[in-house]
């Protein structure tokens, strides 16, 4: 154990690896030291001073970011010489401050707020002065700088320099004269640069986009993943009043750090869509005719029964649970499953290893694998001519492709759209998107990973596992279908060999690497 | 010293013995002057030989810190392969301090081999000379000064025939206080923004690019062919008492005396015979009444202070102030030390590099609340909000600028208090027009 070394922060006991700072340390024992320049994705300065811990034996205080603990070290995080040099950065943070909170996007989720509520003065010494102005920049395509709000962390500057690896942000000036600059003709149109306005603990780096559109404490916040790219960045949804207002990254340090790219976090639009598929249909001569759940399940039951060459369109945003069960329902069949992806171009963070946003614009490419869609999208379309049955699972044709997938026996369109050019199916059983479900997706490195439902389905719109399971469990006596996301997802771990047998529980909400999963079970 | 005031009898001149000889400033004038002998000494002994010499002959840093030079180029790692940097800091930005440009104006190769004979003794093969952008003459003294050591194979790829490279590189800084601080200084010099670093690492661990380095000050370097040609014994006999400051000091005396300049006089030499006998003493009617020894940036003395106070690292600290870089600012009984405080908070404030958060807001906000008080709009509670400001200022940030801003200001309150009372209570006209 001599890589661990024990000292005492706010007379609790830890112990850490060598080499760990007194502010990580701390966490261990619980407490939280208030600071602004330090982020644990990115170097740390030391210039805020909010960390400054007494150490014990030390001359003078120490800032915990930079400090590594030691053999024996005694920290005082609240002794009242810290706590008067905390009072006393965060007073002279406030002098320049405008104290615009009203009107400011980041109240409520402020970090300045929050400190100086915790330990700042209630009133101002400083009342004498105009307070420092400069105006608003527009620094980029989707971020705008406030520099009265800001602080001068520093942390916007070492992003872009030490993480994006594209140091277009400065400091420019010195003195209480000093502000973030932006290099002559330079934009923030890197394409991972909207994290700026997130690590910005103050409302001084904001998102255009989300201007104005909501207060913190309005929104309900949900754990989830980005369904943008076969990364799969762990991330959060904002929802105010059950709409979808911001995505944002959540920590997970083995896929994402801290961060998601541009496209991830704008792709939402989307998830509020009205136009959505709301009531089973079944086909009776020339209608569609609405019907319920059960009878809904005895068709689809029937016309996989009766089915023999079948062929699976998915989309490559449909979760694990989905595609598992609908590929368990087709069990016995002659099937093609395959799934859509839709490619771009690769974006990487220069400075994070293994971090990009991935060619492969879908979140589950590796979960289809698993689950046996293995045919190419270009085989499968061929095999479209002559199946007898065809399911269409939330994925968007072209026009050419879907008048072949009609021409087969049966058509089932899973979808969560109101779409027109579906109204040919034998089928037609609306689902929840993946905002409305909880499910998995399987990223690029076999990490399994959880994403919880954020907002209520509409109208009768159940998830797709839920649907392929009914059927299923109609196709013999004696089977019962999982009725909640959990069971879904266990029941397919059993059978799939490379999940060995893994459930929510050992998933938690960062996920585990389905490999060592199953060499664990192996042993 | 010799310029522009001719040697007094009490100094004892070493490093300013040659001052205002033009003669002095080309290699064959400094070989006829004794110069680079030591160099050439040097060259034939072990690193370790002449850090140990160093050690032995108590010098220490001569920039501010009094750090001991043979202790700090001991620090420098044996054996690593990495290239070692020896940087100059010749950045003399300090208020009130000038002596560095006077060794650069007259005698550059007194500098130039005091960096090769460092350089031998760190590892070093290549030196930085960070040379103040304002300092135009000492420049071109330098430049000169280099290209003919190159000439003579004083430097280069085999100094004097000994196998060792040894380069000097002369770098122009641009201009800002805070480039005197090393570590601002090697930011600087590496082509980024000049902001202080934090330490550790130190520099002998990652100093310029990285890599190990060592930094010293102009006259630490200057003195050290004196100790590799007389010895160490000899160096540390230039004594007046206090075995802890040895050697001789160039003390640059400005302000309120009859003869402003350099003053080179052996450490532990009274303050009192400085002032009133070297600097020639106050304008007729007048009376000391303070002085600020260090530069700028440590606590001011009163007279009873200065008027006691033995000028070494100890003497000075003894009567409530610091060395420093031993620049004297005196000021006579006509000098308002309010104003005085606040046109240093300026300063301070002005050169801040904004990344401490107490330094950036607090030189600001103290220099505002001295100046309304020269405005005569002071509050009775100000004194009182400096001091706690100060208190905050102190000891708190990566570098000292902030610590430097707030001396002035507590030492002034804590000794002169009654001239700010007098602003404070109306008793005196404002100096400075509201408004």
């Amino acid at each position: 154990m001599s890589d661990l070394v024990n000292l005492t922060i706010d007379d609790v006991a830890v112990s850490v690896p060598k080499g760990t700072m007194l502010i990580e340390a701390a966490k261990q024992a619980g407490v939280l030291v208030p600071h602004y320049c330090y982020h644990p994705s990115l170097p740390s300065p030391a210039v805020c001073r909010m960390c400054l811990v007494e150490v014990e034996k030390a001359p003078k205080l120490l800032p915990a970011c930079v400090t590594a603990a030691a053999e024996g070290q005694v920290v005082n995080v609240h002794s009242p010489q810290a706590e008067k040099a905390r009072e006393s950065v965060l007073e002279f943070l406030l002098i320049n401050h405008p104290l615009d909170c009203p009107i400011c996007d980041q109240a409520g989720e402020c970090e300045l707020q929050d400190y100086v509520f915790q330990e700042g003065r209630a009133g101002t010494r400083y009342s004498d002065y105009a307070k420092r102005y400069n105006p608003v920049e527009d620094f980029g395509p989707d971020v705008l700088y406030v520099p009265n709000r800001c602080i001068l962390c520093t942390r916007c500057v070492r992003f872009m320099e030490d993480v994006a690896k594209t140091p277009v942000l400065n400091v420019s000036e010195r003195g209480d004269r000093a502000y973030i600059g932006i290099d002559p003709g330079q934009r923030l149109e890197h394409p991972w640069s909207g994290n700026v306005v997130d690590l910005c603990p103050v409302g001084s780096l904001i998102s255009k986009d989300f201007l104005h559109k909501a207060r913190a404490w309005d929104l309900d916040k949900t754990a989830s993943i980005c369904p943008g790219c076969t990364q799969g960045c762990n991330m959060m949804i904002d929802t105010r009043d059950g709409a979808v207002v911001r995505l944002r990254p959540r920590a997970n340090l083995e896929v994402n750090r801290h961060f998601m790219c541009d496209v991830g976090r704008s792709d939402y639009r989307w998830m509020n869509r009205g136009d959505r598929a709301e009531v089973p249909l079944v086909r009776d001569g020339q209608r569609l005719v609405p019907t319920d759940w059960d009878a809904a399940a005895e068709r689809l039951a029937a016309l996989v029964q009766s089915a023999g060459r079948v062929v699976v369109l998915a989309s490559g945003r449909a979760s694990l649970e989905s595609l598992g069960w609908v590929r368990r329902l087709l069990e016995g069949r002659q099937v093609t499953a395959a799934i859509k992806v839709p490619l771009g171009d690769e974006a990487p963070l220069a400075g994070v290893p293994d971090l990009a946003l991935r060619k492969e614009r879908v979140p589950n490419l590796d979960g289809a694998r698993l689950a046996g869609y293995d045919a190419s999208w270009a085989d499968a379309i061929g095999r479209l001519d002559g199946a007898s049955l065809v399911v269409l699972l939330d994925v968007e044709l072209m026009d050419a492709e879907l008048d072949r997938a009609a021409r087969a026996e049966a058509l089932v369109a899973l979808t969560t759209l109101d779409d027109e050019r579906l109204k040919g199916a034998t089928l037609l059983l609306p689902v929840t998107s993946m905002v409305e479900e909880h499910g998995t997706y399987v990223n690029r490195s076999l990490r399994v990973q959880r994403y919880v439902q954020a907002k209520a389905a509409p109208g009768m719109a159940r998830a797709a596992w839920w649907i392929a399971a009914e059927a299923w469990a109609l196709g013999e006596p004696g089977r019962s279908a999982p009725d909640t996301a959990a069971a879904a997802f266990a029941r397919l771990s059993e059978t799939i060999p490379t999940l060995g047998g893994m459930t929510y529980g050992d998933l938690g909400l960062t996920g585990r690497v389905a490999d060592a999963a199953a060499r664990s079970a192996a042993r | 010293m010799g310029f522009p005031h001719p040697s007094h009898p009490k100094e004892t001149v070493l490093l300013s013995k040659h001052f205002g000889e033009p003669g002095a400033r080309s290699f064959a004038g400094w070989t006829e002057r004794g110069g680079y002998q030591a160099l050439k000494k040097a060259l034939g002994m072990t690193p370790e030989a002449i850090i140990e010499e160093l050690k032995a002959s108590g010098l220490r840093g001569r920039g501010g810190a009094g750090f001991p030079t043979g202790l700090k180029w001991s620090f420098m790692p044996k054996g690593d392969g990495k290239p070692h940097y020896l940087c100059c800091n010749a950045d003399e930005s300090e208020p009130g301090t000038f002596k560095d440009r006077e060794i650069m104006r007259w005698t550059p190769h007194a500098l130039i081999e005091g960096c090769a004979i460092a350089c031998h003794a760190i590892g070093a093969e290549v030196c930085y000379i960070y040379i103040r952008g304002e300092f135009t003459d000492p420049l071109q003294v330098m430049e000169q000064a280099v290209a003919e050591a190159y000439g003579n194979g004083a430097l280069g790829g085999n100094a004097f025939g000994s196998g060792k490279r040894i380069e000097i590189v002369l770098f122009r800084g641009a201009g800002a206080y805070i480039c005197g601080e090393e570590t601002a200084l090697m930011n600087s010099l590496e082509g980024k923004r000049g902001n202080p670093r934090i330490k550790p690492p130190f520099p002998a661990a990652a100093g310029v690019f990285g890599m190990p380095t060592t930094i010293n000050n102009v006259e630490t370097l200057a003195a050290v062919p004196h100790i590799i040609n007389r010895g160490a014994v000899w160096y540390k006999a230039l004594c007046l008492g206090n075995p802890k400051s040895t050697g001789t000091k160039l003390f640059s005396v400005c302000g309120h005396v009859l003869k402003p300049g350099n003053y080179e006089v052996t450490l532990g030499f009274p303050m009192k015979e400085l002032i009133y006998d070297l600097a020639g003493g106050m304008r007729p009617g007048r009376t000391l009444k303070a002085v600020i020894p260090g530069g700028s940036s440590v606590p001011i003395m009163n007279r009873a202070e200065a008027e006691s106070a033995l000028c070494d690292y100890e003497g000075i600290v003894e009567q409530g102030s610091m060395l420093g870089s031993a620049g004297f600012i005196v000021m006579d009984d006509s000098a308002d030390i309010v104003y005085e405080v606040y046109r240093l908070a300026k300063f301070y404030a002005h050169e801040s590099c904004a990344q401490c958060t107490q330094c950036r807001e607090g030189t600001a906000w103290t220099t505002k609340i001295l100046e309304r008080i020269l405005k005569g709009q002071g509050k009775p509670e100000d004194l009182d909000l400096l001091l706690e400001l100060s208190d905050q200022m102190t000891g708190k940030t990566i570098c000292v600028l902030s610590d430097s801003c707030a001396a002035p200001i507590v030492s002034g309150i804590k000794k002169f208090r009654s001239e700010f009372d007098a602003y404070l209570s109306r008793a005196k006209a404002p100096a400075l027009a509201s408004a």
